[in-house]
């Protein structure tokens, strides 16, 4: 069948099951535009700005377990992606971003709009492609979905000249991908599995630590029976929130800087570790020699580089983190060695320790009585969505509250640029997770410096009608970095005051959106009920306390024992 | 502890940038380098010579082997093989001299590929310290001129 590039463009996306795409048009793309006029299969999202395309497309993915779309035009369009591409890789998102490129003949010419996309992503994309021959675009595009939505999942680009887009070409039957070079390892191997298995069955003091892996191979359920069966307390990563219920008796929220300080005593003191799907990122680890120091460690990934990166694992499994923990409660399961009762039993002790930890401190604040505390803030969105609310964060103070009070009991209600840690993030991430699950109340904690880098957006949320809550924790200030300066640089406040800020419900209402403004305590439930019963996009500015800080706190390059608590 | 590793790789546009980016991007070093086709047409061997302890080696061969464009990494130094690099080396090459640097390159098995009126372009091949050997045995007659290519390697056939 003879077809243009763009007609087959439109082919493939939908023979990919693709339903949403998010983007922003220009001349090199505009007769990719033209033929999504024509269809009304694939719904295109006009954002603001194209890193909010990528944002968006990366929160749509993580909602949907699928892989996100993205499309913008050549040069500027095409560089405006790139934070959002490297947010998505350094968190192993799945997505396909298209960028427009200049004509084939004119590559090299620094022609208008012109830009080497492809040398810019290669370092923050799991692969990328510059489609030089019109018969290369079919078989690229699926290339590029299988590669996005398997092994570990990540961000591929597609740069598309516009004489190929243009170009007619014969559409090839669908056909699997093979790939002479990538085949990820899904299987465990059993010898690392029954090692890890008697692991376990030997520790006294074992603890799960799991990350955004298990989110992503949907592992949930298989970690919960780990734990459940093994009576093994778990801690996890900011990626991996809701990996396992932040709500069961055997959860001890997250570790690291702004962990629990139970989650890092526990580590600290640990036998066997059992890393499934994370990375010991510094921000986990703090001073790399003082992590689990008495622990045998377990560690599962899919991807090789993670294994004995930052931390020498004693017994790793290259796998994906499902078919590792299937295998491994399998293994229990039949094992002549394994006594449920015995082991949870054998436990005990251990656990013991952990709640007397958590006694002595508690997850927690000052409550003020005339002040609105931002934890409070959050625990009362928690309270009045029930703890079911889709929420995406910005990232600094607002980002850290909304993962230690928000107890997130579901896997892919949590979407946070973990790994890059992009300020702008949440807002464009809401309309995709709301786009996604419409019909699902989302809720983007956000501070007042964050959500000012796509407040943009608001034109989008609005033009497509996403009832997306934007939770302003309004301090006034940059507030991580300013609890920085407040404890490490002697109060020396630079460039973190926002002296000059916009009137936020004014803002909402210039956009036709609404604003909601909470200034006491007694204003928190009110404001949010009304949030949450408007059917438009709402702005909740909580003018909050404004030197209050995140605690517990692992200051940089200590050990995680060494925590400054409230 | 220098390795000599060798990376199979699809002969595709930037496949080498993915390489030589992956190295820099993460901190790791490039001593030489040396790429060119196989057997196969749109099949490249690449060979490097990096340096690093045994967490860096590991590394660097997993995160080679994570290229997508990428079908084999290998360390040679794991192995018994053959390493080789070429020089070409412009000498100074007067009346009085010229018996010298025809002994010296003899015993290295180095060839003149050039005379000038008054050089030498030298020829030789060798590992590292063979060549290198022979650089500072001509550096005090007058070296002009040395060009050196990265190693390339191969592992010796088992002996049964």
């Amino acid at each position: 069948m003879k077809v243009t590039g763009a007609q087959a463009f439109i082919k493939c996306l939908e023979e990919q099951g693709v339903e949403v795409i998010f983007g922003f048009p220009g001349g090199a793309v505009i007769d990719l535009y033209d033929e999504i006029l024509k269809q009304d299969k694939i719904t295109h999202v006009l954002v603001r700005h194209e890193q909010a395309a990528v944002h968006a497309a990366d929160a749509y993915g993580r909602v949907k377990g699928d892989v996100g779309v993205a499309l913008v035009t050549s040069g500027p369009g095409a560089t405006n992606t790139v934070t959002g591409i490297a947010s998505a890789y350094c968190d192993s998102i799945p997505m396909v971003v298209f960028t427009g490129q200049v004509p084939t003949m004119l590559i090299g010419n620094d022609a208008f709009q012109e830009v080497d996309i492809v040398g810019i992503t290669r370092p923050v994309t799991k692969h990328n492609y510059l489609v030089k021959k019109a018969a290369d675009l079919v078989p690229t595009i699926r290339e590029a979905f299988h590669l996005a939505r398997t092994g570990r999942p990540g961000p591929v680009l597609i740069d598309l000249p516009k004489d190929v887009i243009s170009a007619t070409i014969n559409f090839p039957d669908p056909a699997p991908v093979k790939m002479r070079t990538y085949r990820p390892t899904y299987e465990p191997h059993p010898g690392q599995v029954e090692k890890a298995c008697r692991a376990i069955l030997a520790a006294k003091k074992p603890v799960i630590y799991a990350g955004g892996g298990v989110i992503a191979s949907n592992s949930n359920e298989e970690v919960t029976e780990l734990a459940t069966k093994l009576n093994i307390p778990v801690t996890m990563t900011l990626m991996g929130l809701g990996g396992f219920p932040g709500t069961h008796e055997l959860s001890m929220g997250m570790l690291g800087m702004h962990g629990t300080y139970y989650s890092n005593m526990a580590v600290a003191n640990c036998d066997v570790l059992i890393a499934i799907g994370a990375r010991f990122d510094d921000r986990v680890t703090g001073r790399v020699d003082a992590f689990a120091p008495h622990a045998k460690i377990i560690h599962v990934d899919i991807d090789p580089t993670s294994i004995s990166k930052n931390v020498t694992v004693d017994i790793p499994i290259v796998a994906d983190c499902k078919h590792a923990l299937s295998a491994m409660n399998t293994w229990f399961a039949r094992s002549s060695e394994c006594d449920f009762k015995a082991v949870s039993e054998q436990h005990g002790p251990w656990l013991k320790e952990i709640s007397a930890w958590k006694k002595k401190h508690p997850l927690g604040y000052v409550m003020d009585e005339n002040v609105i505390k931002p934890q409070f803030v959050v625990q009362k969105l928690h309270e009045l969505t029930k703890g079911e609310a889709i929420i995406t964060t910005e990232v600094g103070q607002n980002q850290m509250w909304a993962a230690q009070f928000y107890h997130f009991n579901k896997p892919r209600h949590f979407m946070t640029s973990g790994g890059l840690g992009v300020m702008g993030y949440g807002f464009p991430a809401a309309i995709g997770a709301q786009m996604a699950a419409p019909g699902r109340t989302v809720i983007d904690v956000a501070g007042d410096g964050s959500i000012q880098m796509n407040i943009q957006e608001l034109a989008t949320a609005r033009q497509y009608k996403c009832p997306v809550k934007i939770a302003i924790l309004n301090n006034n200030y940059l507030g991580m970095v300013r609890q920085w300066q407040e404890l490490f640089y002697d109060k020396k406040y630079s460039a973190t005051g926002l002296e000059v800020a916009p009137d936020f419900v004014a803002l909402a209402q210039a956009y036709g959106a609404v604003g909601l403004r909470a200034t006491k305590p007694s204003e928190v439930e009110p404001v949010i009920k009304e949030a949450l019963a408007t059917d438009n996009t709402v702005i909740m500015d909580f003018v909050i306390a404004r030197e209050e800080g995140v605690f517990p706190m692992v200051p940089a390059g200590k050990a995680t024992t060494e925590m400054l608590l409230v | 502890m220098k390795h000599t590793i060798s990376v199979l790789l699809q002969n595709k546009p930037g496949v080498l940038s993915r390489v030589t980016g992956l190295f820099s991007g993460r901190g790791f070093n490039i001593e030489s380098l040396s790429v060119n086709q196989t057997l196969e047409p749109d099949v490249s061997c690449l060979t490097l010579v990096t340096d690093g302890d045994d967490a860096i080696i590991e590394q660097i061969t997993k995160q080679l082997h994570k290229l997508i464009d990428v079908i084999k990494v290998t360390d040679n130094s794991e192995a018994d093989c053959v390493e080789r690099e070429m020089i070409l080396i412009r000498v100074k090459a007067e009346a009085h001299t010229r018996a010298e640097v025809l002994r010296i390159i003899d015993i290295f098995r180095g060839k003149v590929v050039d005379v000038g009126p008054k050089t030498y372009m030298i020829e030789m091949t060798g590992n590292a310290t063979k060549l290198q050997a022979v650089v500072d045995l001509l550096r005090p007659i007058g070296i002009q001129e040395i060009v050196r290519t990265g190693t390339i390697a191969m592992i010796r056939a088992k002996k049964n």
